[in-house]
Protein backbone atom coordinates (compact mmCIF):
# COMPACT_ATOMS: atom_id res chain seq x y z
CA UNK A 1 0.00 0.00 0.00
CA UNK A 2 2.78 2.21 0.85
CA UNK A 3 4.45 1.35 -2.39
CA UNK A 4 1.26 2.09 -4.64
CA UNK A 5 1.63 5.38 -2.27
CA UNK A 6 4.96 6.39 -3.63
CA UNK A 7 4.31 5.62 -6.68
CA UNK A 8 1.13 8.14 -7.34
CA UNK A 9 2.87 10.54 -5.66
CA UNK A 10 5.58 9.99 -7.47
CA UNK A 11 3.40 10.72 -11.05
CA UNK A 12 1.84 13.62 -9.18
CA UNK A 13 5.09 15.08 -8.90
CA UNK A 14 6.22 14.28 -12.43
CA UNK A 15 3.31 15.52 -13.91
CA UNK A 16 3.67 18.72 -12.09
CA UNK A 17 7.13 19.49 -13.20
CA UNK A 18 6.34 17.93 -17.26
CA UNK A 19 2.99 19.85 -17.85
CA UNK A 20 3.78 23.60 -18.23
CA UNK A 21 7.18 22.50 -19.68
CA UNK A 22 5.02 19.97 -22.50
CA UNK A 23 1.72 22.24 -22.71
CA UNK A 24 2.72 25.59 -22.42
CA UNK A 25 3.27 27.93 -25.58
CA UNK A 26 4.70 30.91 -24.33
CA UNK A 27 3.63 32.96 -27.90
CA UNK A 28 0.28 32.44 -26.15
CA UNK A 29 1.50 33.93 -22.38
CA UNK A 30 1.15 38.30 -22.70
CA UNK A 31 3.63 40.23 -21.84
CA UNK A 32 2.34 41.12 -18.52
CA UNK A 33 2.13 37.61 -17.83
CA UNK A 34 5.58 37.05 -18.23
CA UNK A 35 6.63 39.52 -16.47
CA UNK A 36 4.79 38.52 -13.12
CA UNK A 37 6.29 35.15 -14.27
CA UNK A 38 9.64 36.96 -13.37
CA UNK A 39 8.47 37.22 -9.57
CA UNK A 40 8.31 33.38 -9.38
CA UNK A 41 11.87 32.85 -7.58
CA UNK A 42 10.82 36.05 -5.33
CA UNK A 43 7.59 34.31 -4.37
CA UNK A 44 8.20 30.74 -4.02
CA UNK A 45 11.46 30.59 -1.95
CA UNK A 46 9.78 32.63 0.99
CA UNK A 47 7.14 30.14 1.75
CA UNK A 48 9.95 27.82 2.35
CA UNK A 49 12.30 30.11 3.91
CA UNK A 50 10.25 31.40 6.23
CA UNK A 51 8.67 28.39 8.18
CA UNK A 52 11.72 26.62 8.05
CA UNK A 53 12.81 29.74 10.09
CA UNK A 54 9.68 30.23 12.57
CA UNK A 55 8.45 27.09 13.22
CA UNK A 56 10.21 24.48 15.24
CA UNK A 57 10.03 21.05 14.39
CA UNK A 58 6.99 20.68 16.36
CA UNK A 59 4.90 22.77 14.12
CA UNK A 60 5.03 25.75 16.81
CA UNK A 61 6.51 29.35 16.93
CA UNK A 62 9.96 29.67 17.88
CA UNK A 63 10.75 32.52 20.42
CA UNK A 64 12.03 35.92 18.94
CA UNK A 65 15.47 34.88 20.83
CA UNK A 66 15.86 31.74 18.72
CA UNK A 67 19.47 31.49 16.80
CA UNK A 68 18.01 30.30 14.28
CA UNK A 69 16.47 34.06 13.24
CA UNK A 70 19.97 35.81 14.05
CA UNK A 71 21.74 33.33 11.78
CA UNK A 72 19.10 34.08 8.79
CA UNK A 73 19.80 37.42 9.33
CA UNK A 74 23.78 37.21 9.35
CA UNK A 75 23.60 35.16 6.12
CA UNK A 76 20.87 38.19 4.46
CA UNK A 77 22.88 40.37 5.33
CA UNK A 78 26.33 38.42 4.22
CA UNK A 79 24.32 37.76 1.22
CA UNK A 80 23.54 40.84 0.20
CA UNK A 81 26.81 42.27 0.72
CA UNK A 82 28.87 39.34 -1.47
CA UNK A 83 26.32 37.87 -3.66
CA UNK A 84 28.41 34.60 -2.92
CA UNK A 85 26.14 31.36 -2.67
CA UNK A 86 28.82 29.54 -0.40
CA UNK A 87 29.31 32.73 2.11
CA UNK A 88 25.65 33.09 2.36
CA UNK A 89 25.19 29.68 3.43
CA UNK A 90 28.60 29.43 5.77
CA UNK A 91 28.18 32.91 7.38
CA UNK A 92 24.42 31.65 8.56
CA UNK A 93 25.44 28.35 9.77
CA UNK A 94 28.86 29.46 11.51
CA UNK A 95 26.94 31.91 13.63
CA UNK A 96 24.40 30.02 14.49
CA UNK A 97 26.64 27.56 15.68
CA UNK A 98 28.40 30.19 17.70
CA UNK A 99 25.44 30.89 19.45
CA UNK A 100 24.21 27.48 20.07
CA UNK A 101 27.85 26.15 21.51
CA UNK A 102 29.46 29.75 22.53
CA UNK A 103 27.30 31.46 24.28
CA UNK B 1 29.88 29.78 -28.30
CA UNK B 2 30.16 27.20 -25.45
CA UNK B 3 30.18 23.15 -26.22
CA UNK B 4 26.78 21.59 -25.10
CA UNK B 5 29.57 19.84 -22.18
CA UNK B 6 30.53 23.38 -21.30
CA UNK B 7 27.20 24.25 -21.06
CA UNK B 8 26.24 21.03 -18.61
CA UNK B 9 29.57 21.64 -16.70
CA UNK B 10 28.53 25.25 -16.03
CA UNK B 11 25.43 24.08 -14.98
CA UNK B 12 26.84 21.84 -12.67
CA UNK B 13 29.44 24.15 -11.71
CA UNK B 14 26.63 26.79 -10.38
CA UNK B 15 24.69 24.50 -8.90
CA UNK B 16 27.70 22.96 -6.61
CA UNK B 17 27.43 25.80 -3.52
CA UNK B 18 24.12 24.49 -3.13
CA UNK B 19 25.34 21.03 -1.93
CA UNK B 20 26.61 22.25 1.11
CA UNK B 21 23.05 22.07 1.80
CA UNK B 22 21.92 19.75 0.05
CA UNK B 23 24.13 16.63 1.22
CA UNK B 24 23.24 17.43 4.98
CA UNK B 25 19.02 17.60 4.50
CA UNK B 26 19.78 13.95 2.13
CA UNK B 27 21.25 12.28 4.75
CA UNK B 28 18.64 13.35 7.36
CA UNK B 29 16.38 12.54 4.34
CA UNK B 30 17.50 9.26 4.70
CA UNK B 31 18.13 8.49 8.50
CA UNK B 32 14.93 9.94 9.14
CA UNK B 33 13.39 7.91 7.18
CA UNK B 34 14.71 4.31 8.38
CA UNK B 35 14.38 5.60 12.22
CA UNK B 36 10.50 6.03 11.78
CA UNK B 37 10.62 2.14 11.01
CA UNK B 38 10.11 2.45 6.93
CA UNK B 39 11.45 -0.29 4.89
CA UNK B 40 15.56 1.42 3.15
CA UNK B 41 13.84 0.43 0.22
CA UNK B 42 11.17 2.01 0.68
CA UNK B 43 12.81 5.09 1.94
CA UNK B 44 15.20 4.89 -1.11
CA UNK B 45 12.91 4.24 -3.92
CA UNK B 46 11.69 7.70 -2.94
CA UNK B 47 14.67 9.33 -4.09
CA UNK B 48 14.24 8.15 -7.36
CA UNK B 49 10.53 8.18 -8.07
CA UNK B 50 9.53 11.26 -6.00
CA UNK B 51 12.73 12.99 -5.77
CA UNK B 52 12.35 16.06 -3.70
CA UNK B 53 13.60 16.28 -0.79
CA UNK B 54 10.94 18.22 1.78
CA UNK B 55 7.98 16.34 -0.04
CA UNK B 56 9.55 12.88 0.54
CA UNK B 57 10.18 13.76 4.64
CA UNK B 58 6.42 15.15 4.97
CA UNK B 59 5.01 11.75 3.01
CA UNK B 60 6.98 9.69 5.86
CA UNK B 61 6.08 11.87 8.66
CA UNK B 62 2.28 11.98 7.97
CA UNK B 63 2.25 8.19 7.41
CA UNK B 64 3.84 7.19 10.84
CA UNK B 65 1.56 10.15 12.27
CA UNK B 66 -1.30 7.67 11.09
CA UNK B 67 -2.54 9.64 8.07
CA UNK B 68 -4.29 7.90 5.14
CA UNK B 69 -2.50 7.53 2.36
CA UNK B 70 -5.12 10.05 0.42
CA UNK B 71 -3.92 12.99 2.36
CA UNK B 72 -0.08 11.93 2.23
CA UNK B 73 -0.04 11.37 -1.39
CA UNK B 74 -2.44 14.59 -1.97
CA UNK B 75 0.07 16.12 0.18
CA UNK B 76 3.20 15.60 -2.04
CA UNK B 77 1.15 16.52 -4.74
CA UNK B 78 0.43 20.46 -3.04
CA UNK B 79 3.93 21.23 -1.73
CA UNK B 80 5.18 20.00 -5.40
CA UNK B 81 2.73 22.09 -7.34
CA UNK B 82 5.32 24.98 -7.14
CA UNK B 83 7.22 23.05 -10.08
CA UNK B 84 4.19 24.00 -12.35
CA UNK B 85 5.47 27.70 -11.74
CA UNK B 86 8.94 26.83 -12.55
CA UNK B 87 7.87 24.76 -15.83
CA UNK B 88 5.40 28.05 -16.97
CA UNK B 89 9.09 30.39 -16.12
CA UNK B 90 11.19 27.58 -18.09
CA UNK B 91 9.21 26.94 -21.08
CA UNK B 92 10.09 29.95 -22.73
CA UNK B 93 13.87 28.67 -23.17
CA UNK B 94 12.77 24.79 -23.83
CA UNK B 95 10.12 25.54 -26.00
CA UNK B 96 12.19 24.57 -29.20
CA UNK B 97 12.94 21.33 -27.91
CA UNK B 98 11.16 17.73 -29.21
CA UNK B 99 8.18 16.52 -26.62
CA UNK B 100 10.82 13.71 -25.77
CA UNK B 101 14.05 15.80 -24.63
CA UNK B 102 10.98 17.87 -22.77
CA UNK B 103 9.69 15.00 -20.90
CA UNK B 104 13.41 13.61 -19.90
CA UNK B 105 14.10 17.21 -19.10
CA UNK B 106 11.09 17.38 -16.64
CA UNK B 107 11.96 14.58 -14.06
CA UNK B 108 15.55 16.84 -13.40
CA UNK B 109 14.14 19.78 -12.48
CA UNK B 110 14.53 21.22 -8.79
CA UNK B 111 13.79 24.06 -7.17
CA UNK B 112 18.07 24.92 -6.72
CA UNK B 113 18.58 24.05 -10.65
CA UNK B 114 15.66 25.87 -11.55
CA UNK B 115 17.04 28.94 -9.63
CA UNK B 116 20.31 29.01 -10.70
CA UNK B 117 19.58 27.48 -14.69
CA UNK B 118 16.83 30.64 -15.23
CA UNK B 119 19.67 33.30 -14.01
CA UNK B 120 21.93 31.33 -17.14
CA UNK B 121 18.90 31.17 -19.57
CA UNK B 122 18.08 35.22 -18.86
CA UNK B 123 21.71 35.97 -19.13
CA UNK B 124 22.20 33.45 -22.55
CA UNK B 125 18.78 33.65 -24.17
CA UNK B 126 20.08 33.39 -27.85
CA UNK B 127 22.70 30.67 -27.04
CA UNK B 128 22.33 27.36 -28.29
CA UNK B 129 21.69 24.28 -26.74
CA UNK B 130 21.39 26.06 -23.35
CA UNK B 131 18.75 23.55 -22.13
CA UNK B 132 22.10 21.74 -20.89
CA UNK B 133 22.21 24.28 -18.35
CA UNK B 134 19.39 22.53 -17.00
CA UNK B 135 20.37 19.23 -17.33
CA UNK B 136 23.70 20.08 -15.40
CA UNK B 137 22.11 21.95 -12.52
CA UNK B 138 19.41 19.13 -12.75
CA UNK B 139 21.73 15.94 -12.91
CA UNK B 140 24.31 17.11 -10.70
CA UNK B 141 21.29 17.46 -7.60
CA UNK B 142 20.09 14.01 -8.22
CA UNK B 143 23.35 12.50 -7.98
CA UNK B 144 24.18 14.12 -5.02
CA UNK B 145 20.85 13.60 -3.77
CA UNK B 146 20.54 9.33 -4.45
CA UNK B 147 24.16 9.46 -2.47
CA UNK B 148 23.33 11.70 0.29
CA UNK B 149 20.07 9.77 0.78
CA UNK B 150 22.03 6.19 0.62
CA UNK B 151 24.13 7.45 3.03
CA UNK B 152 21.58 8.33 5.80
CA UNK B 153 20.11 5.03 5.38
CA UNK B 154 22.99 3.06 5.73
CA UNK B 155 24.50 5.27 8.39
CA UNK B 156 21.86 6.37 10.20
CA UNK B 157 21.45 10.06 11.52
CA UNK B 158 25.56 10.25 12.29
CA UNK B 159 24.99 13.97 12.24
CA UNK B 160 24.55 14.49 15.50
CA UNK B 161 20.91 16.68 16.20
CA UNK B 162 22.54 19.07 17.90
CA UNK B 163 24.48 20.57 15.05
CA UNK B 164 20.98 21.63 13.83
CA UNK B 165 21.61 20.53 10.05
CA UNK B 166 17.71 21.30 8.93
CA UNK B 167 19.06 25.08 9.56
CA UNK B 168 20.93 24.73 6.57
CA UNK B 169 17.93 24.42 4.01
CA UNK B 170 16.38 27.73 4.46
CA UNK B 171 20.30 28.91 4.13
CA UNK B 172 20.41 27.52 0.92
CA UNK B 173 17.05 29.43 -0.31
CA UNK B 174 17.77 32.62 0.90
CA UNK B 175 21.22 32.09 -0.92
CA UNK B 176 19.26 31.45 -4.35
CA UNK B 177 17.74 35.09 -3.64
CA UNK B 178 20.46 37.07 -2.92
CA UNK B 179 20.29 38.12 -6.11
CA UNK B 180 16.95 40.01 -5.74
CA UNK B 181 17.50 41.62 -2.86
CA UNK B 182 18.73 45.02 -3.95
CA UNK B 183 15.25 45.57 -5.68
CA UNK B 184 12.28 46.45 -3.86
CA UNK B 185 10.14 45.56 -6.04
CA UNK B 186 11.27 41.74 -5.57
CA UNK B 187 11.83 42.40 -1.82
CA UNK B 188 8.44 43.59 -1.78
CA UNK B 189 7.60 40.55 -3.28
CA UNK B 190 9.60 38.28 -0.85
CA UNK B 191 7.84 40.11 2.17
CA UNK B 192 4.59 38.99 1.07
CA UNK B 193 5.43 35.61 -0.08
CA UNK B 194 7.39 34.81 3.49
CA UNK B 195 4.38 36.44 5.79
CA UNK B 196 1.60 34.80 3.89
CA UNK B 197 3.18 31.40 4.49
CA UNK B 198 3.23 32.08 8.14
CA UNK B 199 -0.10 33.17 8.03
CA UNK B 200 -1.69 30.17 6.46
CA UNK B 201 0.95 27.71 7.90
CA UNK B 202 -1.68 25.55 9.28
CA UNK B 203 -3.75 25.49 6.11
CA UNK B 204 -4.36 21.94 5.23
CA UNK B 205 -2.32 19.80 3.19
CA UNK B 206 0.60 21.98 3.54
CA UNK B 207 -0.99 24.35 0.96
CA UNK B 208 0.64 27.19 2.37
CA UNK B 209 3.05 26.76 -0.26
CA UNK B 210 1.49 27.27 -2.85
CA UNK B 211 -1.28 29.63 -1.43
CA UNK B 212 1.84 32.06 -0.22
CA UNK B 213 3.23 32.26 -4.10
CA UNK B 214 -0.29 33.23 -5.27
CA UNK B 215 -0.57 35.67 -3.33
CA UNK B 216 2.41 36.53 -4.18
CA UNK B 217 2.74 36.79 -7.43
CA UNK B 218 -0.60 38.86 -7.46
CA UNK B 219 1.28 41.47 -5.46
CA UNK B 220 3.39 41.58 -8.19
CA UNK B 221 1.07 41.99 -10.86
CA UNK B 222 0.07 44.87 -9.00
CA UNK B 223 3.99 46.26 -8.32
CA UNK B 224 3.80 45.95 -11.88
CA UNK B 225 1.39 48.05 -12.23
CA UNK B 226 2.62 50.77 -10.15
CA UNK B 227 6.12 50.84 -11.86
CA UNK B 228 4.67 52.04 -14.95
Amino acid sequence: MTWLSIIIAGILTYITRMTMITLVDRRVLGTKLKQVLGYVPAAVFPAIIFPAIFYNDYGNLIELTDPKIYGAIIAILVGYLSRNIIATIFSGLISYWIIIFLL
Amino acid sequence: MLSKSEIFKRGSLDISPHMLSVIPFGIICGAIGVEMGFDPYLVYAMSIIIFGGASQIVFLQLLSGGASSFIAVTSVGIINSRHLLYGAVLSEYLEKLTLFKKLIISYFIVDQGFAESNKYFKKNKNQKNIHYHLLGTGITMWVCWQISTILGIILGSFIPDELGLKFAVPLTFIAILIGEFRKIDHVIVILVSGISSLLFFEAPLKSYIIISPIVALFTASLVLRFKK
